[in-house]
């Protein structure tokens, strides 16, 4: 099959650990990174939507933000892929608990709100972009399908693409069935072709196999605590310039990800 | 863009199962919706439900996929011999050439919420329910690739009531880029206490049959639906219908309420026509959103009238099956289809009383004409806007 080859120009990471891409960088020499606070910023949304807006969305935006200004590109031209293995639980939760007490007391906004491309939502209303926007699930393959669906787009159309993958922790008895502990989110923005903000290159090859992607701990604990921080084993080499990693991308498929670092002198 | 084959197709909702049974219906104006009979607290409103999906059995050593939206995935599947044409893909292609993309708004949360009905004394999920693969969003699409055996790609897009639309166009590029070679898409979505009661606090429910485009319309009626296409390149069905092109944009305005001028349903119309190579005046029948929400009918009929001739004749449907959410684009574009096979237009079901909105190419009542080409909108929350062409096999832009 063919090789698909993408190029990283921005890359956006949060968990209550990690305030951002940087923070990864951290980590192999033995050094705790500075938590972020307990929010995430999301500072693209409006004070109004930034307090109402649920922690996905926060979340979401907050990754988002992040890579795309690292890639200098205009959020609004940007097509959007915004991926998640069980969308907003705490919203589910609520919503679930409410139905089977007083449905007809359902919060209207944590309806709307509860769909799951409320993220990708917000954020192409923060940003003002109208270019398609899509959201996805995949179980525990979230990240690896929505790194194969943008890698799609960005080649069939030529465009430049924004992925975010995240969830947020569970909660409730549904909490005790997903087993997702932390949030998490990552943001890439991918481009077809080389250009002053490429730092990488992505050459991406589906395999009808599984394998497993080894990773020291920290990383491998914080990805058994989140689906889509299976997307830590491709931040991982990111972040150490170049290697090759395995991610599920179906059921029955893994994405293998070649990662070669581009030396732009700027500092990741 | 190079078309595809619709190499097989098919859909399940509130007018029956499989595709005869909805060309009946539309011939014969027989609406789907029924007073609510499914939520678990009373409601009043009409529902598009399909009969008999509470006693369909899963295939052998599936039960632990049974839930009410895998059993109407199942019963869709089922018909008009789809799961036999995705065995000869198969053959054909190879199970890990073949993509299984799906859309959904709710997927299997009806089950979440029969585990909170029914929590034990401690808080925690009954152990029947006690199944994580029913209690998030991927369910539908996981349970059919493992029903059919398909072991490609396998995603699910879940954009509100914009999601099978969407997944036509994922298929088309993992096509063109030679990542498979055929594509089962389509979507699932059953009626839940959370898009019932959901949509009732947003006031957008109607407490009669909804009526699109009407001048009194006052909200919607939810249905459930499954729908399933098989896309393949156009030399392997040279006598089956194209998907000639796919539009998709985002409003960036309101996360419930449409862009007052339509903006996102306008770029998408544009991406469509033009991945199509079609001018507007070609398009001989459009199957359009028409919730009967006031403000989605009064932006689309201005959309229709700043576009259309009166030549192309175009109408909604959820009169007929109810707002089916997650699966409204590929029943939609399944009836987009049946209008080609059968040079019928479908009458725009309960619009007695026309919105003065509503130009020359609204068609009120069924009529018979050859139709080469057919558009299908689908738009939803979140700004979600997707607009889907298709055409007849050996029609040349």
């Amino acid at each position: 099959m063919s090789t698909l080859r993408v190029w990283v120009e921005g890359i956006g990471l949060w968990s209550p650990s990690l305030s951002d891409f940087a923070a990864l960088t951290e980590v192999p020499g033995g050094s705790t990174p500075t938590p972020p606070p307990a929010r995430p910023a999301a500072g693209m949304l409006s004070p109004n939507e930034r307090r109402r807006a649920p922690e996905s969305v926060l979340l979401a935006v907050e990754v988002a933000g992040q890579a795309v200004a690292m890639s200098g590109r205009k959020a609004t031209d940007l097509a959007c892929v915004f991926a998640s293995a069980h969308g907003d639980q705490p919203i589910t939760d609520y919503m679930c608990a409410t139905l089977a007490q007083v449905p007809a007391e359902l919060s209207p906004m944590r309806f709307h709100n509860s769909v799951h491309n409320a993220a990708v939502g917000y954020w192409t209303m923060a940003s003002g972009c109208h270019a398609p926007s899509t959201a996805l699930a995949a179980q525990h393959a979230s990240f690896g399908a929505g790194l194969l669906e943008a890698a799609s787009q960005v080649l069939a159309d030529q465009r430049a693409v924004l992925l975010v993958c995240g969830d947020t922790a569970g909660s409730g008895p549904l909490g005790e069935l997903t087993r997702c502990e932390q949030s998490f989110a990552a943001a890439l923005v991918l481009a077809p072709a080389a250009g002053p903000a490429s730092l990488a290159t992505l050459d991406l090859q589906l395999l009808a196999a599984h394998a497993d992607a080894p990773l020291p701990e920290p990383l491998a604990g914080w990805r058994r605590g989140n689906p889509s921080a299976a997307g830590l084993a491709l931040l991982a080499l990111l972040s150490q310039d170049s290697g090759r990693c395995r991610l599920a991308a179906s059921a029955a498929l893994d994405l293998q990800v070649e990662v070669q670092g581009i030396d732009t002198g700027r500092v990741r | 863009m190079t078309p595809l084959a619709v190499s097989a197709y098919t859909a399940t909702s509130a007018l029956g199962r499989g595709l005869a049974s909805h060309v009946d219906a539309l011939v014969r104006g027989r609406s789907g919706l029924r007073p609510n009979d499914i939520s678990s607290a009373p409601l009043a409103c009409w529902i598009g439900r399909v009969d008999g999906v509470e006693t369909v059995s899963l295939p052998a050593g599936m039960d632990d996929w049974r839930c009410r939206n895998n059993q109407l995935a199942w019963l869709g599947l089922q018909q008009d011999g789809f799961t036999d044409r995705v065995r000869a893909a198969r053959a054909r292609h190879g199970a890990a050439r073949i993509a299984l993309l799906l859309g959904t708004s709710t997927a299997s949360i009806g089950a979440t919420e029969e585990a909170y009905r029914r929590l034990d004394a401690a808080g925690h999920f009954p152990d029947d329910m006690r199944r994580p693969a029913i209690h998030t969003p991927h369910s539908p699409s996981a349970f059919v690739a493992a029903a059919l055996e398909l072991a490609g790609p396998c995603l699910t897009v879940s954009t509100a009531c914009s999601s099978s639309a969407k997944v036509f166009a994922s298929a088309e590029r993992m096509i063109r880029l030679g990542l498979v070679d055929a594509a089962v898409v389509g979507g699932v979505d059953t009626l839940c206490d959370s898009v019932l009661f959901g949509f009732n606090a947003l006031e957008l429910v109607s407490a009669a049959p909804c009526r699109p485009f009407d001048a009194a319309r006052d909200g919607l009626s939810l249905g459930e639906a499954a729908g399933f296409a098989l896309l393949e390149r156009a030399d392997t069905a040279p006598g089956m219908p194209r998907l000639l092109g796919y539009g998709e944009a985002s409003d960036a305005h309101h996360m419930s309420a449409p862009h007052p001028d339509g903006l996102g349903a306008e770029l998408a119309l544009r991406d469509a026509l033009a991945r199509a190579g079609l001018e507007s005046s070609q398009v001989d029948y459009i199957n359009l959103h028409g919730t009967a929400s006031r403000k989605n009918d009064e932006v689309e009929a201005a959309w229709v009238n700043r576009h259309f001739p009166a030549t192309t004749r175009v109408s909604s449907t959820k009169g007929y099956t109810g707002h089916t959410l997650g699966a409204a684009g590929i029943v939609e574009a399944v009836l987009a289809l049946l209008a080609i096979e059968h040079g019928l237009v479908p009458g725009n079901l309960g619009g007695d009383t026309p919105d003065p909105d509503c130009g020359a190419c609204f068609a009120w009542r069924n009529e018979r004409q050859r139709i080469d080409v057919a558009l299908s909108n689908s738009f939803g929350f979140g700004g979600s806007n997707a607009c889907l062409a298709f055409a007849r096999a050996g029609f040349a832009a």
